[in-house]
Protein backbone atom coordinates (compact mmCIF):
# COMPACT_ATOMS: atom_id res chain seq x y z
CA UNK A 1 0.00 0.00 0.00
CA UNK A 2 2.78 2.20 1.23
CA UNK A 3 4.83 1.11 -2.17
CA UNK A 4 1.78 2.21 -4.22
CA UNK A 5 1.70 5.85 -2.73
CA UNK A 6 5.12 6.61 -3.04
CA UNK A 7 5.36 5.56 -6.65
CA UNK A 8 2.29 7.73 -7.81
CA UNK A 9 3.75 10.49 -5.93
CA UNK A 10 6.98 10.12 -7.90
CA UNK A 11 4.99 10.19 -10.89
CA UNK A 12 3.83 13.60 -9.90
CA UNK A 13 6.98 14.73 -9.49
CA UNK A 14 8.80 13.40 -12.75
CA UNK A 15 6.03 14.91 -14.43
CA UNK A 16 6.91 18.39 -12.52
CA UNK A 17 10.48 18.71 -13.06
CA UNK A 18 10.09 17.08 -16.60
CA UNK A 19 7.98 19.36 -18.60
CA UNK A 20 9.54 17.91 -21.76
CA UNK A 21 8.97 14.24 -20.41
CA UNK A 22 7.39 13.06 -23.58
CA UNK A 23 3.83 12.45 -23.35
CA UNK A 24 2.21 9.32 -24.74
CA UNK A 25 -1.37 10.87 -25.81
CA UNK A 26 -4.29 9.71 -25.73
CA UNK A 27 -5.52 11.64 -28.31
CA UNK A 28 -3.45 13.56 -31.07
CA UNK A 29 -2.24 16.84 -30.62
CA UNK A 30 -5.29 19.13 -30.24
CA UNK A 31 -5.61 21.18 -33.29
CA UNK A 32 -4.07 19.30 -36.08
CA UNK A 33 -6.16 16.22 -35.55
CA UNK A 34 -3.39 13.99 -36.47
CA UNK A 35 -1.78 10.75 -35.03
CA UNK A 36 1.62 10.47 -35.52
CA UNK A 37 2.27 6.49 -36.28
CA UNK A 38 5.50 5.13 -36.49
CA UNK A 39 5.71 2.04 -38.62
CA UNK A 40 8.59 -0.43 -38.82
CA UNK A 41 8.84 -3.02 -41.16
CA UNK A 42 12.07 -4.32 -43.13
CA UNK A 43 10.52 -5.19 -46.21
CA UNK A 44 10.58 -1.85 -48.65
CA UNK A 45 6.85 -3.11 -50.23
CA UNK A 46 5.69 -3.19 -47.14
CA UNK A 47 6.78 0.13 -45.62
CA UNK A 48 5.77 1.92 -49.13
CA UNK A 49 2.31 0.28 -48.22
CA UNK A 50 1.72 1.09 -45.11
CA UNK A 51 2.81 4.46 -45.01
CA UNK A 52 0.09 5.20 -47.82
CA UNK A 53 -2.25 2.99 -45.96
CA UNK A 54 -1.55 5.60 -43.29
CA UNK A 55 -1.34 9.13 -45.13
CA UNK A 56 -5.16 8.12 -46.34
CA UNK A 57 -6.11 7.67 -43.39
CA UNK A 58 -5.02 11.17 -42.67
CA UNK A 59 -1.77 10.02 -40.38
CA UNK A 60 1.52 12.06 -40.00
CA UNK A 61 3.70 9.08 -40.39
CA UNK A 62 7.62 7.71 -39.80
CA UNK A 63 8.45 4.52 -41.03
CA UNK A 64 11.82 3.02 -40.43
CA UNK A 65 13.13 -0.49 -41.68
CA UNK A 66 14.24 -2.06 -38.59
CA UNK A 67 13.44 -2.49 -34.35
CA UNK A 68 16.72 -0.97 -33.64
CA UNK A 69 16.47 2.50 -36.17
CA UNK A 70 12.62 2.61 -34.21
CA UNK A 71 14.49 2.40 -30.87
CA UNK A 72 16.81 5.02 -32.14
CA UNK A 73 13.81 6.95 -33.13
CA UNK A 74 12.15 7.07 -29.92
CA UNK A 75 15.67 8.12 -28.22
CA UNK A 76 15.82 4.09 -26.31
CA UNK A 77 18.79 3.07 -28.05
CA UNK A 78 20.82 4.07 -24.95
CA UNK A 79 22.74 6.65 -27.42
CA UNK A 80 20.93 9.83 -25.98
CA UNK A 81 20.23 10.80 -22.44
CA UNK A 82 16.87 10.93 -21.18
CA UNK A 83 17.10 13.54 -19.05
CA UNK A 84 15.93 16.85 -21.07
CA UNK A 85 15.48 14.92 -24.24
CA UNK A 86 12.78 16.25 -25.86
CA UNK A 87 11.79 13.24 -27.51
CA UNK A 88 9.31 12.41 -30.74
CA UNK A 89 5.56 12.28 -29.79
CA UNK A 90 4.39 8.41 -31.54
CA UNK A 91 0.68 8.09 -30.70
CA UNK A 92 0.43 4.73 -32.21
CA UNK A 93 4.04 2.18 -33.54
CA UNK A 94 2.83 -0.84 -35.84
CA UNK A 95 5.63 -3.06 -36.84
CA UNK A 96 6.22 -5.97 -38.39
CA UNK A 97 6.79 -9.47 -35.66
CA UNK A 98 9.75 -10.99 -38.42
CA UNK A 99 12.39 -9.17 -38.63
CA UNK A 100 15.86 -9.76 -38.84
CA UNK A 101 17.74 -8.74 -36.01
CA UNK A 102 15.71 -7.36 -33.40
CA UNK A 103 11.53 -9.09 -33.93
CA UNK A 104 8.65 -6.97 -33.31
CA UNK A 105 8.13 -8.67 -30.38
CA UNK A 106 11.45 -7.53 -28.74
CA UNK A 107 10.82 -4.54 -29.66
CA UNK A 108 7.49 -4.43 -27.95
CA UNK A 109 9.55 -5.63 -25.09
CA UNK A 110 11.66 -2.68 -25.44
CA UNK A 111 8.64 -0.22 -25.37
CA UNK A 112 6.96 -1.52 -22.28
CA UNK A 113 9.94 -1.61 -20.52
CA UNK A 114 9.93 2.29 -20.97
CA UNK A 115 8.90 3.89 -18.56
CA UNK A 116 8.46 6.54 -21.06
CA UNK A 117 6.50 5.21 -23.96
CA UNK A 118 5.06 2.25 -22.80
CA UNK A 119 2.04 3.81 -22.86
CA UNK A 120 2.46 4.08 -26.47
CA UNK A 121 -0.42 1.23 -28.01
CA UNK A 122 1.67 -1.15 -30.38
CA UNK A 123 0.76 -3.29 -32.86
CA UNK A 124 2.01 -6.11 -33.87
CA UNK A 125 1.94 -7.00 -37.76
CA UNK A 126 2.33 -10.78 -39.42
CA UNK A 127 1.91 -12.95 -42.21
CA UNK A 128 1.53 -15.80 -40.19
CA UNK A 129 -1.80 -16.79 -38.28
CA UNK A 130 -0.24 -18.28 -35.51
CA UNK A 131 -2.01 -18.69 -32.06
CA UNK A 132 0.98 -18.59 -29.71
CA UNK A 133 1.95 -15.88 -31.15
CA UNK A 134 -0.53 -13.43 -30.85
CA UNK A 135 -0.91 -14.74 -27.26
CA UNK A 136 2.35 -13.88 -26.53
CA UNK A 137 2.11 -10.09 -28.21
CA UNK A 138 -1.29 -9.68 -26.18
CA UNK A 139 0.04 -10.86 -23.41
CA UNK A 140 3.44 -8.67 -23.72
CA UNK A 141 0.94 -5.94 -23.77
CA UNK A 142 0.49 -5.25 -27.93
CA UNK A 143 -2.74 -3.60 -28.49
CA UNK A 144 -3.93 -5.45 -31.26
CA UNK A 145 -2.24 -8.19 -33.89
CA UNK A 146 -2.97 -7.84 -37.54
CA UNK A 147 -2.81 -10.03 -40.01
CA UNK A 148 -1.15 -9.47 -43.22
CA UNK A 149 -1.30 -7.62 -45.68
CA UNK A 150 -2.88 -5.19 -43.84
CA UNK A 151 -5.82 -3.24 -45.10
CA UNK A 152 -7.28 -0.09 -45.29
CA UNK A 153 -10.35 -1.08 -43.41
CA UNK A 154 -7.45 -2.34 -40.47
CA UNK A 155 -5.75 0.62 -40.08
CA UNK A 156 -9.25 3.17 -40.12
CA UNK A 157 -10.55 1.23 -37.29
CA UNK A 158 -7.29 1.55 -35.73
CA UNK A 159 -7.13 4.92 -36.00
CA UNK A 160 -10.70 5.02 -34.46
CA UNK A 161 -9.49 3.35 -31.29
CA UNK A 162 -6.52 5.31 -30.84
CA UNK A 163 -8.46 8.75 -31.53
CA UNK A 164 -11.20 7.41 -28.76
CA UNK A 165 -8.34 7.06 -26.59
CA UNK A 166 -8.64 3.23 -26.03
CA UNK A 167 -4.78 3.05 -26.19
CA UNK A 168 -4.75 3.77 -22.27
CA UNK A 169 -4.01 1.10 -19.27
CA UNK A 170 -7.38 0.03 -18.11
CA UNK A 171 -6.21 -2.61 -15.88
CA UNK A 172 -7.91 -5.55 -18.04
CA UNK A 173 -4.76 -6.89 -19.28
CA UNK A 174 -5.25 -10.66 -20.55
CA UNK A 175 -8.91 -10.79 -19.40
CA UNK A 176 -10.11 -10.23 -22.67
CA UNK A 177 -8.39 -12.86 -25.06
CA UNK A 178 -9.02 -13.01 -28.70
CA UNK A 179 -11.45 -15.65 -29.44
CA UNK A 180 -10.16 -19.84 -30.29
CA UNK A 181 -9.00 -20.50 -34.03
CA UNK A 182 -12.26 -21.89 -34.94
CA UNK A 183 -13.24 -18.38 -35.40
CA UNK A 184 -10.36 -17.58 -37.27
CA UNK A 185 -10.18 -18.08 -41.18
CA UNK A 186 -6.70 -18.64 -42.80
CA UNK A 187 -7.43 -16.29 -46.08
CA UNK A 188 -7.95 -13.25 -44.07
CA UNK A 189 -8.19 -11.65 -40.98
CA UNK A 190 -11.98 -10.21 -40.86
CA UNK A 191 -12.92 -12.65 -37.52
CA UNK A 192 -9.75 -11.92 -36.39
CA UNK A 193 -9.41 -7.83 -36.48
CA UNK A 194 -13.10 -7.30 -35.47
CA UNK A 195 -12.62 -10.05 -32.80
CA UNK A 196 -9.42 -8.13 -31.47
CA UNK A 197 -11.23 -4.56 -31.88
CA UNK A 198 -13.62 -5.80 -29.47
CA UNK A 199 -11.28 -6.64 -27.37
CA UNK A 200 -10.21 -3.02 -26.75
CA UNK A 201 -9.26 -1.60 -23.84
CA UNK A 202 -7.41 -4.60 -22.34
CA UNK A 203 -4.34 -2.90 -21.45
CA UNK B 1 -5.36 4.96 -80.94
CA UNK B 2 -9.71 5.12 -80.08
CA UNK B 3 -9.48 5.98 -76.48
CA UNK B 4 -12.32 4.07 -74.98
CA UNK B 5 -11.07 1.40 -76.92
CA UNK B 6 -7.88 1.41 -75.10
CA UNK B 7 -9.51 2.01 -71.74
CA UNK B 8 -11.74 -1.17 -73.01
CA UNK B 9 -8.31 -2.95 -72.96
CA UNK B 10 -7.15 -2.46 -70.29
CA UNK B 11 -10.24 -3.17 -68.17
CA UNK B 12 -10.53 -6.40 -70.29
CA UNK B 13 -6.93 -7.39 -69.51
CA UNK B 14 -7.59 -6.25 -65.85
CA UNK B 15 -10.46 -8.16 -65.49
CA UNK B 16 -8.57 -11.42 -67.10
CA UNK B 17 -5.82 -11.15 -64.57
CA UNK B 18 -8.05 -12.02 -61.92
CA UNK B 19 -9.97 -14.26 -63.60
CA UNK B 20 -7.01 -16.10 -64.11
CA UNK B 21 -6.10 -16.18 -61.11
CA UNK B 22 -2.85 -14.17 -60.91
CA UNK B 23 -3.77 -11.23 -59.01
CA UNK B 24 -5.96 -11.42 -55.80
CA UNK B 25 -8.14 -8.53 -53.67
CA UNK B 26 -4.99 -7.36 -52.25
CA UNK B 27 -4.44 -5.90 -55.74
CA UNK B 28 -7.36 -4.28 -55.53
CA UNK B 29 -6.82 -2.61 -51.89
CA UNK B 30 -3.84 -1.38 -53.18
CA UNK B 31 -6.17 0.19 -56.33
CA UNK B 32 -8.28 1.93 -54.05
CA UNK B 33 -5.03 3.75 -52.62
CA UNK B 34 -4.39 5.20 -55.55
CA UNK B 35 -5.75 8.48 -56.27
CA UNK B 36 -5.04 12.00 -58.37
CA UNK B 37 -1.86 12.76 -55.84
CA UNK B 38 -0.76 9.03 -56.41
CA UNK B 39 -1.81 8.08 -60.09
CA UNK B 40 1.06 5.27 -59.94
CA UNK B 41 0.78 4.08 -56.63
CA UNK B 42 0.02 0.41 -57.78
CA UNK B 43 2.64 0.36 -60.25
CA UNK B 44 5.77 1.72 -58.22
CA UNK B 45 4.22 -0.89 -55.52
CA UNK B 46 4.74 -3.67 -58.61
CA UNK B 47 8.05 -2.40 -59.43
CA UNK B 48 9.62 -1.84 -55.93
CA UNK B 49 8.52 -5.68 -55.61
CA UNK B 50 10.18 -6.83 -58.58
CA UNK B 51 13.54 -4.76 -57.47
CA UNK B 52 13.49 -5.62 -53.53
CA UNK B 53 12.65 -9.58 -54.58
CA UNK B 54 14.67 -10.21 -56.99
CA UNK B 55 17.50 -10.32 -54.40
CA UNK B 56 15.54 -13.10 -52.62
CA UNK B 57 15.31 -14.99 -55.52
CA UNK B 58 18.78 -15.09 -56.14
CA UNK B 59 19.59 -15.98 -52.39
CA UNK B 60 17.21 -18.60 -52.91
CA UNK B 61 18.53 -19.89 -55.77
CA UNK B 62 21.62 -20.08 -54.12
CA UNK B 63 20.40 -21.85 -51.60
CA UNK B 64 18.79 -24.66 -53.00
CA UNK B 65 22.03 -25.41 -54.58
CA UNK B 66 24.04 -26.81 -51.67
CA UNK B 67 23.62 -30.42 -50.30
CA UNK B 68 21.99 -30.54 -48.37
CA UNK B 69 19.58 -28.08 -48.23
CA UNK B 70 19.79 -25.20 -45.47
CA UNK B 71 15.92 -26.20 -44.88
CA UNK B 72 15.82 -23.02 -42.23
CA UNK B 73 17.63 -21.00 -44.35
CA UNK B 74 15.31 -21.22 -47.22
CA UNK B 75 11.82 -20.66 -45.02
CA UNK B 76 13.93 -17.62 -44.03
CA UNK B 77 13.91 -16.48 -47.27
CA UNK B 78 10.61 -18.30 -48.77
CA UNK B 79 8.65 -15.78 -45.58
CA UNK B 80 10.07 -12.99 -46.67
CA UNK B 81 9.46 -13.37 -50.19
CA UNK B 82 5.95 -14.76 -49.68
CA UNK B 83 5.06 -12.06 -47.58
CA UNK B 84 5.84 -9.32 -50.20
CA UNK B 85 4.23 -11.63 -53.29
CA UNK B 86 1.15 -11.36 -50.94
CA UNK B 87 1.47 -7.64 -50.25
CA UNK B 88 0.88 -7.01 -54.04
CA UNK B 89 -1.78 -9.39 -54.97
CA UNK B 90 0.32 -11.86 -56.45
CA UNK B 91 -2.16 -14.78 -56.21
CA UNK B 92 -0.19 -17.78 -57.73
CA UNK B 93 3.08 -17.14 -56.76
CA UNK B 94 1.94 -17.13 -53.41
CA UNK B 95 0.24 -20.44 -54.09
CA UNK B 96 3.57 -21.72 -54.99
CA UNK B 97 5.41 -20.52 -51.99
CA UNK B 98 2.78 -22.18 -49.75
CA UNK B 99 3.81 -25.21 -51.55
CA UNK B 100 7.44 -24.17 -51.32
CA UNK B 101 6.97 -24.03 -47.41
CA UNK B 102 5.27 -27.03 -47.14
CA UNK B 103 7.75 -29.03 -48.63
CA UNK B 104 10.84 -27.18 -46.90
CA UNK B 105 8.83 -28.11 -43.64
CA UNK B 106 8.60 -31.64 -44.76
CA UNK B 107 12.77 -31.47 -46.06
CA UNK B 108 11.45 -32.55 -49.16
CA UNK B 109 14.95 -31.54 -51.29
CA UNK B 110 13.52 -32.50 -54.87
CA UNK B 111 10.04 -30.40 -53.95
CA UNK B 112 11.63 -27.58 -53.03
CA UNK B 113 13.80 -27.05 -56.09
CA UNK B 114 10.75 -28.27 -58.57
CA UNK B 115 8.17 -25.84 -56.83
CA UNK B 116 11.19 -22.92 -56.97
CA UNK B 117 10.89 -23.70 -61.10
CA UNK B 118 7.00 -22.98 -60.80
CA UNK B 119 7.68 -19.75 -58.77
CA UNK B 120 10.16 -18.17 -61.08
CA UNK B 121 7.77 -19.18 -63.80
CA UNK B 122 4.91 -17.49 -61.94
CA UNK B 123 6.58 -14.45 -61.02
CA UNK B 124 8.06 -13.84 -64.44
CA UNK B 125 4.62 -14.42 -66.09
CA UNK B 126 3.12 -12.05 -63.72
CA UNK B 127 5.76 -9.75 -64.51
CA UNK B 128 5.07 -9.70 -68.17
CA UNK B 129 1.32 -9.68 -67.77
CA UNK B 130 1.44 -6.51 -65.54
CA UNK B 131 4.16 -4.74 -67.23
CA UNK B 132 1.83 -4.96 -70.09
CA UNK B 133 -1.60 -4.23 -68.18
CA UNK B 134 0.19 -0.85 -66.57
CA UNK B 135 1.21 0.61 -70.29
CA UNK B 136 -1.59 0.20 -71.71
CA UNK B 137 -3.77 1.57 -68.58
CA UNK B 138 -1.46 4.33 -69.05
CA UNK B 139 -2.10 5.25 -72.28
CA UNK B 140 -5.52 4.52 -71.60
CA UNK B 141 -5.53 6.89 -68.87
CA UNK B 142 -4.13 9.89 -71.02
CA UNK B 143 -6.19 11.97 -73.06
Amino acid sequence: MLGKILSSEMATVANVFRPNFPQALEKPPSGSGELHVLAVDDSHVDRKVIERLLKISSCKVTVVDSGTRALQYLGLDGEKSSIGFDSVKVNLIMTDYSMPGMTGYELLKRIKESSIFREIPVVIMSSENILTRIDSCLEEGAEDFLLKPVKLSDVKRLKDCIMKGEGKKSGEKGSQKRRRSDDYSPSRSTPLSPALSSKKSRL
Amino acid sequence: MDKSLLQRQASSMRRALFDQGYLDEQFIELEDLQDDSNPNFVEEIVTLFYKESARTVYNIEQALMSRPLDFTKLEEYMHKFKGSSSSIGAKKVKNECTKFSEYCDAENTDGCVRTFQQIKQEYSTLKNKLETYFQVAREAAQT
